[in-house]
């Protein structure tokens, strides 16, 4: 049965984009359907990160309006054959979008895909809320920094609030993807960790996402960090947390926890 | 800075943490425009302006959200003249 998820955190910059992408491509990697749908009308950027820029023709808005068949929207990955991209409209007003336009959508992806990856713009304005009804589970991207877990409270209020499955009395399965960490810095004190940020928030951990050089390196080159290097620490954190959404029990663990000396030295300096 | 400031240098995450405990526990309060605080000010004014001329330049409001008592101080400088009752 299709899962609709969206990927959503109030605050802009925290890698809602990145984490849509690569949980995306983790998941088609299971060889199951997937697709990633942009929300993000006028300010879209998800064709950018999976590298399928230059192969945007229709949009969800023209899909929305009738102005495009839903299939001749939808670009296929050249690298994965199970995922696909539904880009955002770069032009057209996000007015246009509506909740009607979005649900027929919704419903015709559901048809013949296992996962439907919503990309949420920042914010709590119309795409952010369009972006969210129709969702099976939330994934709340959030950084370990204070007004990035102030906006995700927000987006949770929300969650329980304007989504189809709350106004049905059903409860939104949320959970909390700890995106950026620094483990070395959070032992230190100088950020906040993963048990205080769980604590405030009180969702479920999906996943916590290393800070590194990988994730800019992956999007440079128009590739899900999770298929550009699979062995990269936030790739394999990445596709933990998308074995955790498909139901399998995985063991939680700190990625780039453990640092060599050269690192721990030369690292000090970096951060 | 001083050379030894590294030392007594404290952690800022317990900081962060602290503050967003006690902010998110008001924001939580306050879905619905339940903000007691922020109704008491208003009517508070209100009532103060019915009887006085009220310069806003000469009131001020400050509130502490604090973790269990929250405060609100209203200061409001009325000038002789301007403290004529309503007939």
């Amino acid at each position: 049965m299709a899962k609709v998820i969206v990927v959503t955190s109030g605050k802009g910059g925290v890698g809602k984009t990145t984490s849509t992408a690569a949980l995306g491509a983790a998941l088609a990697q299971r060889g199951e359907k997937t697709v990633v749908v942009d929300f993000d009308v006028g300010l879209r950027n998800l064709d950018l990160v999976m590298g399928a820029e230059r192969r945007v023709v229709y949009d969800l808005i023209n899909v929305v309006q009738g102005d495009a068949k839903l299939p001749q929207a939808l670009i296929r990955d050249k690298r994965l054959e199970t995922l696909h991209l539904l880009p955002a409209s770069q032009t057209r007003d996000k007015d246009n979008l509506t909740a009607e336009g979005v649900e027929a959508v919704i419903e015709e992806l559901r048809k013949s895909f296992d996962w439907i990856i919503c990309d949420s713009p920042a914010g709590i304005e119309r795409g952010a809320t369009l972006a969210m009804r129709h969702a099976d589970v939330a994934v709340v991207v959030t950084n370990p920094e204070v007004s990035s877990v102030r906006d995700s409270d927000r987006i949770i209020g929300l969650l329980d609030a304007k989504t189809k499955k709350a106004e049905n009395g059903e409860r939104m399965d949320k959970h909390l993807l700890l995106t950026r960490y620094d483990p070395s810095r959070a032992e230190r004190g100088d950020m906040l960790k993963v048990e205080d940020v769980l604590e405030i928030l009180s969702i479920p951990l999906l996943g916590i996402i290393p800070e590194s050089m990988d994730v800019l390196r992956a999007s440079n080159l128009g590739a899900p960090v999770t298929l550009n290097d699979a062995s990269c620490a936030p790739a394999l954190a990445y596709r933990d947390a998308a074995r955790r959404l498909a139901g399998e029990q995985v063991a939680m663990t700190i990625p780039g926890g453990r640092r060599g000396l050269m690192n721990k030295l030369f690292g000090r300096r970096a951060a | 800075m001083s050379l030894f400031s590294f030392l007594n240098r404290r952690n800022t995450a317990p900081m962060a943490r602290e503050r967003l405990q006690v902010l998110l526990a008001h924001e939580r309060a306050t879905v619905g425009h339940s903000d007691l605080v922020g109704l008491l000010r208003e009517e508070i004014l209100a009532v103060i302006a019915k009887h006085v001329q009220l310069d806003n330049d000469k009131v001020s409001v400050t509130m502490e959200r604090g973790e269990t008592v929250s405060t609100l101080e209203v200061d409001i400088e009325i000038p002789l003249t301007a403290s004529v009752r309503a007939a």
